[in-house]
């Protein structure tokens, strides 16, 4: 099922435009004999298949000293699974050029496997493996070991890194969302296999899943592979979600002296989760402040009238139990003072009057019209399903995401920004030699 | 590049090379317009989404000596309005009609696109038109997006020891090539260009006889021919494209090394580079065969790199190779170690040394040869996911000297690379004096 696009391209190309419902998606929900669920979109046109999962829980489920456990995990998923040792593990994924990737976050530990469809029966073959019998062998462990110690090491010193990391130690002081969930020097060394195979036990767990499948497989095919793959895994609760999470307030700023030319600043304020009922608005409104399209406030106000950056941008920021509206800018340090007071005027101005109805029409034609852009390729769909899947936004959402944005008013927008932006309670975070910016506050 | 969004232009120019391959089963047309406009289109009716690029066949490597930066500056300023649209109006018309687009530039080639709901490819083709002849200039525009240029330098290289290393070692490589110079250009030069500068370079380089329109997606190559005909067909060559010629780059004598001591570097790194030849400049499989080397040397954990230096001897982290062979006139194989902590960069390179030498003395292995053919050519089956790559493929073929076919039939000729291809390739490249050492160091050691 595919809705017909709306065909506007007539006279003058600036005229009323509408996506309303532009991009339609057939999902399929299918239930194995077994009762695990995925969602699917079935696409035989190029011989691929695309499958991304998650699991409840993350680096927030990591044991204190031990931050980076769930990362490691990451690490160890193709160093040896069931009757492979990791050298016969590797060559046979290689052999089938399978990719099977993992990623842990704060809330979710993430996999996707992508295979040729020809190779489809070994491919789930190799994941149902590394899902329910990974091995924890020292050498390995060793080598995986050395490697994080060596991104650890130098996201230490990265000014970017540097400066999100400070950004979130302020924000969440000593909460767990202010850990690093990569780990550091220190946390990574303690790690044993016993926290992974803990750390194992406790994620990978058949109810906190969730998978979307896109490419050249059917429902039934998939329905009995799902039992194969993930029939394995035990029915444990998923890691209990943390207490609720609160964001410091500002005004904070915090300097991180390095001997670069241009300080990276990181500032934001709390945001909302996604889950708020005034979602849609307040994302609307930090689009047009802040958001991906050339026209946002503050790229044309820092980057195109004053050139004082190559990029800017600010926006929502939901996590599972805290919202955050951040943001960041690279400038040359003798204007760091100056980019940061552009930054808060333009931010004041948004609050104090949200944006003009011209802003709001110009900025649903471009968030309607380029949603089709995140479902041309068999991973970009499968990633945006499970994204749904995780937001628990609804199977029909895709078909009805645009009309969403349709409807949406100047007051309610206006609402939001007087709701969340709020330029005097600024974290803000600098590495850099800034001109005009010190440290204040206390921070933590 | 234009914004943050796209990955580091020196990464990027090493990805790009990739996907070695097998006959991609992928549509091409492939014409000329009556004004010498190469066109490509490449239809893939998954979404009801174009990708519409425009390339030019000028890149830094085309600039005038004091110049550096000059045709990256251009490619930012050629979002800032012409005789017909406001300053401003062309971000504008992409993003309310919902589409996304960028711009990057390069040594051989600078390129425009945009990808957007395949009912708006005219619009696309209306405005790139408009641009590519009628572009207008302020100082008031230009000198705040200098400044942006100049940020974008700072981001991407001042602030970054890896990005710095890379520099000096191209700048090192080349004696007399421009391929020497950054895309970005030096801070020194950068800082001088003008209003005028740019103008002239757009005057000597713009012009549909030296573009090539590469259209993929939703589209026919009927539909696309016709809109293309309305819209560029009509333009008028200001100037015919002469051949590209640059200065040679005389053949290497002395191996050549640079250290940069940079205390903002947290761990070391061993690089190294050697000239090789690039697609358009080599003959026979001599260029695949690089490509399949590099990854028998250096790409996953079963390569020779990774198994000797990482898992054997545990004196790296990270190991790599690659093969840059997208270039017009020449291309580098390189070879990377990141040591373990503790352990000296030195004893790192030391290693990889001995992996070559033992390469150049008893070759590769047919097993290694099949399996990374093998790979190479699973990986061109992964790229026909993704409309956009294959634009960018037939883009990058297309402005560095070769065929878009040539590139999707890249295959047919890999499953011919033999044991003896390989053997010859690397006794011609992998040869000191061809070769530039990089290492970084977090702080000054004392020499042995």
């Amino acid at each position: 099922m595919r809705l017909l696009l709306f065909r506007i391209i007539v006279a003058g190309f600036t005229l009323a435009i509408s996506f309303t419902a532009a991009y339609a998606v057939e999902i399929k929900e299918v239930t194995s004999p077994g009762g695990i669920k995925a969602w699917l979109v079935e696409n035989d046109s190029i011989p691929l298949i695309a499958m991304n999962f998650s699991f409840e829980g993350g680096s927030t489920s990591d044991p204190a000293g031990k931050e980076g456990t769930a990362h490691f995990l990451t690490g160890m998923m193709d160093e040896g699974a069931g009757d492979l040792d990791g050298a016969a593990f590797q060559a046979l994924r290689d052999e089938l050029a399978v990719r099977i990737n993992f990623d842990s976050g704060m809330d979710k530990f993430q996999g996707s496997l992508q295979t040729l469809s020809r190779n489809r029966a070994q491919a789930f073959d190799l994941l149902k493996k590394v899902l329910t019998a990974p091995h924890f062998e020292n050498t390995a462990m060793e080598r995986v070991r050395r490697q994080f110690l060596v991104s650890a090491i130098n996201d230490e010193q990265e000014p970017e890194s540097l400066a999100s990391r400070a950004w979130m130690e302020l924000a969440f002081g000593s909460q767990l969302y202010a850990r690093k969930s990569s780990g550091t020097p220190q946390s990574l060394a303690a790690i044993t296999a016993d926290d992974l195979s803990a750390m194992h036990k406790l994620l990978f767990s058949r109810k906190g899943l969730k998978v979307a499948v896109v490419g050249d497989i059917d429902a039934a095919s998939l329905a009995l592979a799902l039992d194969d793959i993930f029939g394995g895994l035990p029915a444990t609760e998923p890691p209990k979600p943390v207490s609720a999470i609160t964001v410091a307030k500002g005004p904070l700023v915090k300097v991180i002296d390095r001997d670069i030319p241009q300080s990276i600043i990181v500032f934001g304020h709390e945001g909302i989760l996604r889950n708020d009922p005034a979602f849609i608005p307040a994302y609307i409104m930090s689009e047009i402040l802040g958001g991906s399209g050339y026209a946002s406030r503050l790229t044309r106000e820092i980057r195109e009238k004053r050139g004082l950056t190559y990029g800017i941008g600010f926006g929502l920021s939901p996590m599972d139990h805290a919202g955050l509206n951040v943001g960041s800018l690279g400038t040359r340090n003798e204007k760091a003072g100056e980019a940061l007071a552009i930054v808060k005027e333009t931010l004041k101005k948004m609050a104090d009057e949200g944006p003009t109805q011209a802003e709001l029409d110009d900025i649903k034609t471009y968030l309607t019209g380029s949603y089709a852009l995140r479902f041309d390729t068999n991973n970009k769909i499968a990633g945006q399903l499970l994204g749904i899947q995780e937001e628990n936004l609804g199977i029909d959402y895709i078909n009805k995401r645009n009309s969403l944005v349709e409807a949406i008013t100047l007051d309610q927008v206006k609402a939001q920004a007087r709701r969340l932006i709020d330029s005097e309670h600024l974290i803000v975070t600098v590495v850099g030699k800034p001109e005009g910016l010190k440290s204040t506050g206390t921070g933590g | 590049m234009r914004a943050v969004k796209i990955a580091v232009l020196q990464l990027a120019l090493i990805m790009l090379i990739v996907l070695p391959a097998r006959a991609l089963d992928v549509e091409v047309a492939n014409f000329r317009l009556a004004n010498g406009m190469e066109v490509v289109v490449i239809p893939n009716n998954r979404a009801p989404v174009v990708t519409h690029m425009m390339w030019y066949r000028v890149g830094s490597a085309d600039e005038v000596s004091g110049k550096s930066g000059l045709a990256h500056f251009l490619e930012h300023l050629m979002f800032k309005g012409t005789s017909k649209r406001a300053p401003g109006e062309f971000d504008r018309l992409i993003d309310i009609n919902g589409g996304e687009g960028n711009a990057f530039t390069t040594r051989d080639y600078t390129a425009y696109f945009q990808r957007i709901a395949s009912d708006r490819l005219e619009l696309m083709m209306e405005l790139e038109a408009d641009r590519m002849q009628n572009l207008v200039l302020t100082d008031e525009n230009v000198l705040p997006e200098l400044d942006v240029v100049r940020e974008e330098r700072r981001e991407r290289t001042d602030n970054d020891p890896s990005a710095l290393l890379g520099e000096q070692i191209d700048a090192a490589m080349y004696t007399a090539h421009p391929y020497g110079k950054p895309v970005i250009g030096w801070m020194s030069e950068v800082a001088k260009l003008t209003r005028d500068d740019a103008l002239a370079f757009y005057r000597a380089h713009y012009t549909p006889a030296n573009a090539v329109l590469v259209v993929a997606g939703d589209v026919t190559p009927e539909q696309v021919k016709l809109l293309a005909e309305k819209y560029y067909g009509v333009l008028k060559n200001s100037f015919t494209p002469e051949p590209r010629v640059r200065t040679p780059e005389p053949e290497p004598i002395a191996a050549r090394r640079v250290t940069l001591i940079d205390p903002r570097a947290a761990s070391p790194v061993v690089q190294r580079s050697y000239l090789a030849p690039s697609y358009a400049a080599s003959a026979g499989r001599e260029a695949l065969a690089l490509d399949l080397l590099a990854d028998i040397l250096g790409s996953g954990t079963q390569s020779r790199l990774y198994k000797s230096l990482v898992i054997d001897q545990k004196l790296a982290a990270y190991t790599a190779a690659w093969y840059s062979g997208d270039q017009l006139d020449s291309g580098t194989f390189g070879v990377y170690g990141a040591p373990n902590p503790g352990t000296d960069v030195g004893e790192v390179e030391a290693a990889i040394d001995a992996v070559l030498a033992d390469l150049l003395k008893n070759g590769v292995t047919q097993q290694e040869l099949d399996r990374v053919r093998k790979q190479a050519i699973a990986e061109r089956v992964y790229a026909l996911d993704n409309q956009a790559a294959l634009a960018r493929m037939a883009g990058v073929a297309l402005t560095t000297g070769l065929s878009a076919r040539s590139i999707f039939d890249r295959d047919v000729e890999i499953e011919k690379v033999t044991l003896d291809d390989i053997r010859a390739a690397a006794a011609k490249i992998i040869v000191l004096k061809r070769s530039v050492t990089g290492i970084l160091l977090p702080e000054p050691q004392t020499p042995n």
